[in-house]
């Protein structure tokens, strides 16, 4: 058994490694052999710590030191100088205002809102070490369930917690459990929707990676209340990490014996498979998930009959998202009790949220529900970067909507965002700033449902391109003023016609930002203007007269060979020729170059 | 490893819940600062610093962090160690071979009786009054 002096902490998640996390980690245990400490430090390689933005991140203990922005060159200084000599690597710390106290993870405001469940393991325990889970109490809460609580106390301590779906819907999971564990069947499934798709959502994929453990006891105890003997885990492709990390937890399980057969001698049995989607987003609508794990095209039926009485393979089949799943192990060792003090009436327990676009701190922020917007965007993401103005947050991907300014301080939960327009969605939150333009950002939205629409159906497959038509023309100046009218009819259509999820909120984005921001419509549409100037249709690049000194920066940096002047004098732009990139107006060094 | 039974997995988990604590930063209220600078090291800091580690592995003592800091001023007693823990005082001890470090951990922080041979100084006034966690930081 490992005493060491020093625990060097790498974070391993996909963030970090596609930053070389994998060669610091690897430089680090090379220095530490080189530099001979190998024996009393041990490096370990962790899942995300969710502080993307600094990334990779490397943490050293017990000094609590936190490094970011670490370089796989790094290594041998943060050997020599911290673990060898005892002395931080000053300019590497994130806190370096305060070099005699040192940067305390607890105190990192980006931390100090944050209450980890799901998330409890990632970017403590090395997630390819099945003995490092066991001792932070992994597989404590099979074992009670297995051994101590009846098939009927399970769905109980779920209903007390309170626990609703994390992967959209937001429906109660012990109901989803009970149906499935009431009906009569020899043969029942357990699924892990780990199908991720929304644009710029990764906390799924960051829990796997980071806690992959969680999810096969998760399953398990899952598999022994409702009577399922076999899971399967729906992952797509495009996260080779996450499944190479599964594939190792599943082994080590079934080497322990905690997964196959007569697990920890209990006379219960349960194997888990790894099916691997392509990457089509409606193949997170469960029962086009559940078609393609049979082997069939992607594409979804009508409900009912729902999953939990015939899924895969027409057998009744529990099938929960990532998070939701990464939630009951805590709940069954803690209790539903605890659980339910966590959250708001409405929503108990935490939220994963992927925070990107326009902050500071973008990274992945495990929050009580019942957080606000403005706690999460401006304390723990640190507000808006460069310093400019917020707009929105846009939540809930393809099938949500904007929050603006006004809601800042609305309690993030189920029926709040609902009640704004917007979903909780699997918790992807873009935020955006005054350059956004809303249109466009519709417009994208609906390009991307409009490229992942199977087809199935109608509504969404027609539909869909319609509501994109009709945006299309907006942004590029060619709306009318009836086109407003007609996106509200054809939302309404699909959102009422469609036959799955994908279609039914595809017009979200658009509906929810032409309710919050109709005036940026109707400059597009009556004064063929993007408030924004983000539309390229609609904006022209000028020089200001008098701020150009001539110094012919922009000349030479336009693509395009659309400015002209003699050295010294005012330079133009010939519009005709100029295809709107904005090169000249970042090149710029005087603020010479507008938007109109 | 073979498949387990339950006592196994509980045998496991006890023995791994030891081996991660010493990872655990939390509830740590003792600090052992052992003097790292070119002058502690070439005295032998990094023997006493092995030696604090493996003896408080040895007698189960939890609630003690071990770190690192560079040279505390009294290069002529090197290896120098500050301890830091409530209801004693802030001691910085000198000439702390492993055999030393032995005795502070049973005497001092098991003990709570100074060692004195090698009581040195204690900590300067302006570190004091920062608190305990600021160390000779």
């Amino acid at each position: 058994m490992g005493v060491y002096n020093h625990y060097i902490l790498v974070c391993g998640g996909t963030g970090c490694e596609s930053a070389k996390s994998d060669q610091i980690y690897k430089n680090l245990i090379h220095e530490c052999d080189k530099q001979e400490v190998h024996e009393k430090t041990q490096v370990v390689k962790t899942g995300c710590f969710g502080f993307c933005e600094q990334g990779p991140i490397v943490k050293v203990l017990p000094e609590e030191s936190f490094y970011v922005h670490v370089e796989p060159d790094d290594a041998k200084e943060i050997v020599s100088e911290h673990i060898v000599k005892g002395r931080e690597v000053n300019r590497l710390l994130y806190d370096k205002t305060e070099s005699k106290k040192r940067a305390q993870i607890d105190e990192m405001d980006f931390y100090q809102k944050q209450f980890r469940v799901v998330l409890r393991n990632c970017g403590v325990i090395d997630p390819e070490n099945i003995n490092e889970y066991i001792a932070r109490d992994g597989y404590v809460a099979l074992e009670k369930v297995l051994f101590e609580m009846s098939r009927d106390d399970v769905i109980e301590e779920l209903k007390k917690s309170g626990l609703r779906g994390r992967g959209g819907a937001g429906f109660p999971t012990w109901m989803k459990w009970n149906f499935t564990k009431k009906v009569e069947n020899p043969e029942k499934y357990v699924v892990c929707n780990a199908d991720e798709g929304d644009p710029g959502a990764y906390m799924d994929r960051s829990t796997l990676e980071g806690d992959p453990h969680s999810i096969l006891e998760a399953m398990t105890i899952a598999g022994y209340t409702v009577g399922a003997s076999y899971g399967y885990i729906y992952i797509r492709a495009e996260y080779p990490l996450a499944i190479n990390r599964l594939k190792i937890a599943m082994e080590q399980a079934r080497e322990y014996g905690l997964l196959g057969d007569n697990i920890l001698g209990s006379g219960f049995s349960f194997d888990i498979e790894i099916r691997l989607g392509a990457g089509a987003f409606v193949c997170g609508e469960e029962t086009a998930l559940l078609r393609s794990i049979e082997g069939e095209r992607g594409m979804p039926t009508p409900r009912p009959p729902f999953p939990a009485t015939s899924g895969v393979f027409g057998k009744p089949t529990v099938i929960n998202n990532v998070e939701t799943w990464a939630n009951v192990p805590v709940i069954m060792m803690k209790g539903g009790d605890w659980f339910a003090k966590i959250g708001t009436e409405d929503s108990k327990g935490t939220k994963v949220f992927a925070l990107t676009g326009k902050i500071r701190n973008s990274g992945l922020v495990e929050v009580p529900m019942g957080t606000t917007l403005r706690e999460i965007v401006f304390d723990i993401g640190g507000g808006i970067a460069n310093g400019r103005e917020f707009k929105a947050v846009q939540t809930g991907g393809p099938s949500g909507g904007v929050i603006t300014k006004d809601y800042l301080d609305t309690p993030i939960d189920f029926i709040h965002l609902k009640e704004l327009g917007s979903i909780m969605g699997s918790g992807g939150m873009i935020v955006m700033d005054e350059d956004d333009c809303m249109v466009d950002v519709s417009k994208f939205y609906l390009g991307f449902t409009v490229d992942e629409s199977c087809g199935k159906c109608a509504p969404c497959r027609v539909g869909g391109r319609t509501l994109y038509n009709i945006l299309d023309r907006i942004t590029k100046g060619e709306g009318q003023m009836d086109d407003i009218e007609k996106i509200k009819t054809v939302g309404l259509a699909m959102q009422k016609a469609s036959l799955c999820g994908l279609g039914q909120t595809a017009p979200n984005p658009v509906i929810s930002t032409l309710t919050y921001f109709s005036d940026e419509y109707k400059a597009h549409i009556k004064d063929q203007r993007c408030p924004a100037g983000s539309c390229k249709a609609l904006i022209s690049y000028h020089i200001l007269a008098d701020k150009c000194i001539g110094c012919g920066v922009c000349a030479r940096r336009c693509p395009v060979n659309a400015i002209e002047g003699e050295i010294r004098q005012l330079h133009t732009i010939d519009q005709d020729l100029c295809i709107k990139c904005g090169e000249c107006q970042v090149a710029c060094k005087f603020d010479a170059v507008y938007v109109r | 490893m073979a498949k387990m039974s339950l006592e196994e997995l509980r045998k496991l988990r006890d023995e791994q819940k030891k081996s991660l604590s010493h990872r655990d930063v939390e509830n740590k209220e003792i600090q052992i600062i052992v003097g790292m600078g070119t002058c502690g090291i070439a005295a032998g800091a990094k023997e006493t610093l092995n030696a604090f580690i493996e003896e408080l592995d040895e007698n189960e003592l939890k609630t003690v962090k071990v770190t690192q800091t560079g040279c505390m001023g009294l290069c002529y007693v090197e290896p120098t160690v500050e301890v830091v823990m409530p209801d004693m005082p802030d001691v910085i001890y000198g000439k702390v071979d492993p055999e030393t470090a032995q005795k502070i951990v049973r005497k001092h922080i098991m003990g709570k009786s100074l060692v004195n041979d090698h009581v040195f100084d204690r900590p300067a006034a302006d570190i004091v009054d920062t608190g305990a966690n600021g160390g000779a930081k």
